[in-house]
């Protein structure tokens, strides 16, 4: 974006290439950040349009606008795209702009890899979107696509999903490798571990849960591709081999892939409440070994995804029983929050709204999960609207909320420029009160026991399921302003002062540089001793 | 602009209807139809009432800080950070909290489990896009096919009560006996689940799962296929009718009936419009989601059956198909779950139908073929 020749120093530090070589031959951590947004905000709008999509077959019964072959695609690339190309290139994209300036580093470890695992992102999805104009059409076996579905069942496309996942995995590998070696060998003098920032502690185990998931996806992908092609029976009843290994294989990645979506943002909120409470974060290395609790229990509960395969009962017990754990150091982490902003002193500019929405609604998301934890229960919830709803409240008004909150409160650093406050309330108000709109009934529909992932559906469901569609067209609406209030920022917004928000200054490095953040930063480290609140 | 105008009233309308107290029941899960129903019902609603005071207390708390706490001229925020003493209380608190839900979880979760036989077996085969009923004791089983007319589907007629949750042939099993369902599935993996049983069970190729159930009062209860199973994993709805041991009884004698009147059939001397009539209902019922109205399939995945080779001039391959399925593709067999007379009608009717005849030769299949061909492979 608008950054901008750092005029303090002498011509040996240039500023960024001109024209698209800039950015595509960028080693900067900052142009890469950017790109890694921009990506993720065009495929929101794509994985959104797929969504809206949805909705409108389903806003009455009957068949409304797609065939259901088309609907199991939509569903699928949807699923696939606001996982893979949303939510996890976003926080990537954070990481790159912010880890570096919140530990005074000029840049990160690895330039060149960061440039890389940027690039090969746009060529997975492309892989994944040409599909769409292929014989036989896109993969439509669900984003968890089980096994036979997505093997002998698949569609011939299923071959360049494969393709397409292997990339993207290879990308976050290398983005997580990059994360993991800038933050232990480059944060300034004085920084010890117990004193990083939230947000850089929250990437850093997220780093290591992706390099230990990220292969096991690979090698799923890799034994379907076997199956197709190579006429082996990993997961072919009739050859032999087990359709559930599938499952297993894949929600062990799974599960602590849904925690890599979520742990930058509890680091992300940390910081936002603790600089609209002007207070320092309550229990700062209780919210750290919380984060890393969450990111080890989470490799020993994935079969909760499996409550109905027939699992023997002592398989069932562990698993409910290890589930319900996981709540405890998200339950701290929610006290943790409301106890910073008690005896604070709030206000609420848009990033903070989104922190608290998410606190809020993340909550309710929570504690769905501590029902779906409840083996016995779940065979009633498994697979109907109520997962749905759990998982959309931790992804939308979670993930996808410490987004827009993150990006609120660190884009007059990154431009120099303030967003329309005005306009940035409105925007969460929409979406507030359209996310709820959109998830809330969806309880009540799976409760009542409607399938997930069916194209139509049964009479009794018909007025909730209208209700979600209006929701949902309105919450896609709603980030339609936000494209805007981001491009009227950019291009003509009010100038930011340096610390952005009150009382900044104290809280990170990020706020003792200029806005607009020079090219190159911390040339030089900073001295911790600048921060008056590193405890 | 009508449309919109009529949507929002229904949409109002349907908002107020809602939240008017008798509609809980749509809200909400339904305790069901039998005792561990019930009983997961009950763990539902313990869980669903923690979790609310839960979420209350913590959204009321949220509420009163964010507004007492509010930015004021001239009050300091306060600076503290730590507090262990608070945060081991919240965590044993939280502890606490799960032990008592895991206690009556684990207890439901025993009963669940009870893997004994039943009095009767059922056999639930999971098919795209079908469920396959074998009652293992009496050796008769059939297929369960969705029932709900395309024209309805496709808005071209009103849409009733059991839209989507009817089937041509539901599932009977007698009241007052323990029956166990032994599920598993012949392509992908499907999911049986019948709310009003609280059963959810995955149906997956190689595997046999079981579930039970012990029905007190008749009844009708009606369920979907809850895993994804391809492009109409909604439309294979699940239907169960519990009726009196003696009405049950009936049921089964007439299907074992019905079993030896078919074998004789396959002795009769058959016409080619018999053949045809038969053939076309099959084709309508078993055939009709993959290779389409009028044959022509939706290629490359599904060939059109107009013009095949096969279809045309290669009766015997013709047969095979049919009996066997070809392996690695949709294309199932047909041997269990037609009789001798649907597979020869349907062979019959699609090699005379759409002009096959004309071009292809045309050739016609009896029952007595279809016979033949299984005794040979005997
Ligand atoms: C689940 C989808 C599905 C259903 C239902 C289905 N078929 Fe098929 N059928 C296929 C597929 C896929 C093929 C192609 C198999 C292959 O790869 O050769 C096929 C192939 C055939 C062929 C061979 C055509 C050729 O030219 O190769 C015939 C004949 C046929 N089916 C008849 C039937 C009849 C009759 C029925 C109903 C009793 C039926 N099919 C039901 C999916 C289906
Ligand atoms: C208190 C913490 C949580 C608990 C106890 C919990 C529990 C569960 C359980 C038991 C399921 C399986 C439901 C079923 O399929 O029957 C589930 C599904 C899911 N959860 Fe959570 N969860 C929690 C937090 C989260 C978080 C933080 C995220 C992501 C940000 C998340 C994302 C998902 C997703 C995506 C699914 C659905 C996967 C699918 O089947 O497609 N959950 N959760
Ligand atoms: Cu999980
Ligand atoms: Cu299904």
């Amino acid at each position: 974006m608008s950054a901008v020749i750092d005029s303090h120093h002498d011509d040996h530090h240039h500023g960024p290439a001109k024209g698209f070589s800039r950015w595509l031959y960028t080693t900067n951590h900052k142009d890469i950040g950017s790109m890694y947004l921009w990506f993720s905000l065009v495929m929101l709008f794509i994985g959104g349009a797929m969504a809206m999509v949805i909705r409108a077959e389903l806003f009455e019964p009957g068949s409304q606008i797609v065939s259901p072959e088309f609907y199991n695609q939509m569903v699928t690339n949807h699923g696939l795209i606001m996982v893979f190309g949303v939510i996890m290139p976003a926080f990537v994209g954070f990481a790159n702009w912010m880890i570096p300036m919140q530990i005074g580093a000029p840049d990160m470890a690895l330039p060149r890899l960061n440039n890389l695992s940027f690039w090969i992102l746009p060529v997975a999805f492309g892989i994944l979107l040409s599909t769409f104009f292929m014989e036989g059409g896109a993969p439509n076996f669900g984003w968890t696509f089980y096994a036979p579905l997505s093997t002998e069942y698949a569609p011939p496309t299923v071959t360049f999903f494969i393709f397409s996942v292997h990339i993207m995995g290879a990308s976050s590998i290398m983005g997580s490798i990059n994360i993991i070696t800038t933050i232990l060998n480059m944060r300034a003098p004085g920084m010890t571990l117990m004193k990083m920032p939230l947000f850089v502690w929250s990437w850093f185990i997220t780093a290591y849960l992706l390099i230990a998931v990220m292969p096991v996806l690979a090698g799923a992908v890799t034994m379907m591709l076997m199956d197709i092609h190579a006429g082996t029976s990993f997961f072919k009843a009739g050859g032999g081999g087990d359709p559930v290994l599938f499952q297993h294989i894949f929600w062990f990645f799974g599960h602590p892939e849904v925690y890599i979506m979520i742990l930058p943002a509890f680091g992300i909120v940390s910081h936002i409440i603790e600089t609209f409470s002007r207070k320092p974060i309550f229990g700062y290395s209780s919210m750290v070994y919380a984060i890393a609790s969450i990111a080890l229990l989470s490799f020993v509960v994935w079969a909760h995804h499996m409550f109905t395969v027939g699992m023997p009962i002592a398989g069932e017990l562990f698993f409910m029983y290890s589930t319900m754990l996981i709540a405890i150091p998200t339950g701290v982490k929610v006290f943790n929050w409301l106890s910073t902003m008690f005896k604070g002193s709030l206000t609420f500019e848009t990033p903070m709204l989104f922190a608290i929405a998410f606190v809020a609604l993340f909550t309710i998301g929570g504690l769905s999960g501590i029902m779906l934890a409840i083996a016995p229960a779940d065979f009633q919830y498994h697979d109907t609207y109520f997962v749905v709803a759990h998982f959309h409240y931790v992804l939308v008004p979670g993930a996808l909320f410490s987004l827009l909150a993150a990006a609120y409160y660190w884009i007059p650093k990154w431009t120099g420029k303030m967003y329309d406050e005005t306009l940035g309330k409105v925007h969460f108000w929409m979406s507030f009160i359209s996310v709820n709109l959109t998830f809330f009934p969806m309880h009540f529909v799976g409760l009542a026991g409607m399938p997930r992932r069916i194209p139509d559906y049964a009479m009794q469901f018909a007025d909730w399921n209208m209700m979600v569609s209006v929701g949902a067209f309105l919450f896609g609406i709603s980030q339609l302003l936000f494209l805007f209030i981001v491009l009227k920022c950019i291009y003509n917004g009010k100038a930011a002062t340096t610390e952005v928000w009150e009382g900044a200054k104290d809280r990170g490095f990020e706020w003792t540089v200029d806005s607009p953040a020079p090219y190159h930063t911390f040339s030089s480290p900073p001295s911790m001793e600048s921060l008056k609140s590193s405890s | 602009m009508f449309r919109a105008i009529k949507y929002s009233l229904s949409l109002v309308a349907a908002l107020t209807a809602n939240f008017s107290f008798g509609a809980w029941d749509d809200l909400n899960m339904s305790p069901g139809a039998t005792q561990l129903s019930q009983e997961i019902f009950g763990l539902h609603m313990t869980v669903f009432y923690v979790c609310l005071a839960i979420g209350i207390a913590v959204l009321l708390a949220m509420a009163f800080i964010l507004f007492k706490y509010r930015k004021k001229e001239g009050v300091k925020p306060a600076d503290f950070d730590d507090s262990t003493a608070l945060e081991i209380t919240w965590t044993v608190l939280f502890a606490l909290i799960l032990i008592v839900l895991a206690v009556p979880a684990t207890s439901v979760m025993i009963k669940a489990y009870d893997d004994q036989e039943g009095d009767i077996n059922i056999l639930i085969t999971g098919h795209q896009w079908k469920w396959q009923y074998e009652y293992i004791e009496d050796e008769v089983g059939f297929f369960s096919n969705l029932s709900t007319s395309l024209d309805k589907r496709n808005n071209l007629a009103p849409k009733d009560e059991n839209y989507l949750l009817e089937v041509d042939e539901p599932l009977v099993i007698p009241t007052n006996t323990r029956v166990r369902f032994l599920i598993t599935a012949n392509d992908v993996i499907h999911s049986w689940w019948v709310p009003d049983f609280a059963i959810k069970q995955d149906a997956i190729p190689g595997f046999v799962n079981t579930g039970w159930t012990y029905v007190n009062e008749p009844g009708v209860f009606r369920g979907q296929c809850t895993e994804l199973c391809g492009q109409y994993h909604g439309y294979m709805p699940i239907v169960v009718k519990a009726v009196s041991p003696e009405e049950y009884s009936t049921f089964i004698n007439d299907k074992k009936q019905a079993k030896i009147q078919q074998a004789l059939l396959t002795e009769k001397l058959w016409s080619t419009s018999e053949l045809m009539e038969i053939g076309e209902a099959t084709y309508q019922k078993n055939c009709v989601a993959c290779h389409q109205v009028g044959g022509r399939g939706i290629p490359p995945v599904f060939p059109s059956l107009v013009g095949s080779e096969i279809v045309m001039r290669n009766k015997a391959r013709h047969i095979e198909i049919l009996m066997e399925g070809v392996q690695g593709a949709a294309m199932a067999s047909y041997a269990e779950q037609l009789t001798e007379v649907e597979i020869a009608a349907v062979i019959t009717y699609t090699r005379q139908a759409w002009g096959n005849a004309e071009t292809g030769d045309g050739k016609i299949v009896i029952p007595k073929e279809i016979l033949d061909y299984k005794n040979n492979k005997l």
